[in-house]
């Protein structure tokens, strides 16, 4: 009996490693393509010194720097505004009793489910109106309230004692003072796990830029990197490619190498409210 | 003595009333100072809300009243006509099977195995990190890389797959594109629920399985009457997400198929994209996105009244 679960629990582990193993295989294959010679990239068997040809191949022939500086500003730009918004009003369910509290929590609790890239159409032709279309600014602002953030800030919140505000308030503080003095460094981890989560989104959202942009040095990264593989539609330029997708995930891939335990923390409180 | 009683009670109401009297303006008062500094703290999130999401979804079901194209620059009142069309046009049919069928077969199967990776990370003793890693990493790349990277594995001669067998083309054959679509989205996404099945797995108290273990119940035991079960909300949950997920991402198409080929890969979220933006069908595009907010809402409302009679929410 014993020995027989034993054995069933082996070809577990087994089946698991090579699972593991099958998942690392797209990501290897890519990187050897990106840093191998175009004439070696489909023989697999031999082996040839690494180089770095087909980058500068890539960065001479678009504008990725370009493309970086956009991604980054759509990322911080976003990411400041739901910061300062989510405080107060995930402040302001954890804490206040008012009238119309569950309606007005009941209408954000929609926003998780109808996220914006849902409502890419009716979005496009209010961002016209408003003239953002083809704007920086117009991909971000309709993420900058996150009934996500929202919610997570409501929820660490209230695992804050309230006695700290007690005592704030004692002394005089305005409730102004007393979300940005005595709440928001204590909340310093939900930053954190709120960041991981809305750089990733918005670091990869790739059809809310498709059609809000139409200038070249307005694109973000995932569009830039796009565009550029389309414009090879047969299989010669598959280093270039490689070397392009290389360029456009390192930084994440990289935050994640270091701070692998604070992303999939993140990740699972985000998801879990 | 009696009297006295009586007395004393009748203080006691008469003074619990002038209490209450007393303290029912102060407490209206201090809710509706409460009230208007929530709503002050609230607004600024509140704006954006209805601006980019209530008022485009009000916008959006009016809108598919009406039908308004390149060929027809007025809007005329058209009913449910946009609808009764909707459901005669093939593209659209296919699109919402496809997308059906993408979401019966990737949800159970992410679920799956993001168990089995969540429980093989938790008890593996060599490299943890690597395969924590190895899972982990495709849900953190743009769709857009991984739909780069699956592509070239698919591409005939040049692909891992193709240079298995140079007349495979996946993507390109009808009866195969959605299989290989629905591989790629398991490798992106299960990663993403094993995480959750792991702080699942991390708070089952260690005693319950020494218990089952001195009771003599192997492990293949153990997990089918411990750990499943107590995991049961993590499911229901990621059984949502990854169901509405399998609606929201579409970016793949984009550079992967386009749609094709005929159609037989399109999904409804691409097909607005592309009526909307390809073929500026104003009343198709958003009747289309009227169909997929209440598909999506119809999802979370069901999942919100099921997860809240087992969810204890701390």
């Amino acid at each position: 009996m014993k020995s027989r679960q034993t054995t069933a629990s082996r070809i577990f582990h087994i089946v698991m490693y090579l699972t593991a193993l099958l998942w690392l295989v797209p990501l290897l294959w890519m990187v050897r393509t990106a840093f191998v010679p175009q004439d070696a990239a489909m023989n697999l068997t031999t082996v040839v010194a690494p180089t770095l040809d087909n980058f500068t191949e890539v960065l001479t022939s678009a504008p990725f720097g370009s493309y970086y500086l956009n991604t980054i500003l759509i990322v911080i730009g976003t990411l400041a505004v739901q910061f300062f918004l989510i405080t107060l009003a995930g402040y302001a369910f954890a804490r206040l009793n008012f009238w119309g509290k569950d309606v007005l929590f009941t209408l954000f609790l929609a926003q998780l489910m109808i996220t914006p890239d849902v409502l890419i159409f009716p979005t496009y032709q209010l961002m016209v109106k408003f003239h953002l279309a083809n704007t920086l600014p117009g991909i971000m602002v309709p993420f900058f309230a996150s009934a996500m953030g929202i919610f997570l800030m409501r929820q660490n919140l209230r695992s804050i004692p309230e006695e700290l505000e007690e005592a704030a308030k004692m002394e005089g503080c305005s409730v102004w003072k007393i979300i940005w003095k005595v709440y928001a460094p204590l909340l310093r981890p939900t930053y954190v796990a709120f960041s991981l989560v809305s750089v990733s989104y918005h670091w990869n959202d790739f059809l809310w830029p498709l059609v809000m942009v139409n200038d070249v040095n307005k694109r973000p990264l995932t569009l830039g990197l796009a565009v550029f593989a389309q414009a090879y539609e047969t299989g010669a330029q598959w280093s270039d490619i490689c070397a392009a997708t290389c360029i456009v995930i390192a930084p994440l891939l990289f935050i994640f190498l270091f701070f692998q335990r604070q992303f999939i923390e993140s990740f699972a409180k985000s998801g879990l409210k | 003595m009696k009297s006295s009683l009586r007395l004393n009670f009748a203080e006691g109401f008469c003074g619990k009333r002038e209490v209450a009297m007393n303290h029912k303006p102060l407490k209206l008062k201090k809710k509706a100072v409460a009230t208007l500094t929530a709503w002050a703290l609230v607004l600024p999130s509140f704006i954006f809300l209805c601006v980019f999401t209530l008022y485009p979804i009000a916008q959006t079901l009016f809108g598919s009243l009406f039908s308004e194209s390149l060929s027809q620059i007025h809007a005329a009142f058209a009913g449910v006509q946009n609808y009764i069309n909707l459901f005669q046009d093939e593209v659209f049919l296919r699109a919402f099977w496809n997308n059906l069928i993408v979401a019966l077969i990737t949800v159970p199967v992410d679920i799956i195995l993001a168990t089995a990776m969540a429980v093989f990370t938790n008890t593996v003793k060599h490299g943890k990190w690597l395969v924590r890693l190895a899972f982990f990493y495709p849900v953190i790349l743009p769709m857009i890389a991984a739909a780069n990277i699956w592509l070239f594995i698919y591409t005939p001669q040049y692909g891992l797959v193709g240079m298995l067998n140079s007349s495979w083309n996946l993507l390109g054959t009808p009866s195969t594109v959605l299989p290989a679509i629905i591989v790629m989205l398991v490798w992106k996404q299960s990663g993403y629920f094993m995480i959750f099945y792991l702080s699942g797995l991390q708070n089952i108290s260690k005693e319950v399985y020494e218990a089952a273990k001195m009771d003599g119940a192997g492990s293949f035991r153990i997990f089918r009457s411990i750990t499943w079960p107590l995991l049961r909300p993590i499911t229901l949950f990621s059984f949502i997400i990854a169901l509405t997920d399998s609606y929201k991402m579409v970016d793949y198409l984009y550079l992967m198929t386009d749609g094709g080929p005929n159609n037989s890969s399109n999904m409804l979220l691409y097909y607005i994209y592309q009526t909307g933006f390809n073929f500026w069908d104003i009343g198709k595009a958003s009747t289309i996105t009227s169909i997929l907010v209440v598909l999506l809402l119809l999802i979370s409302t069901v999942s919100f009244f099921r997860q809240d009679k087992r969810i204890v929410y701390s």
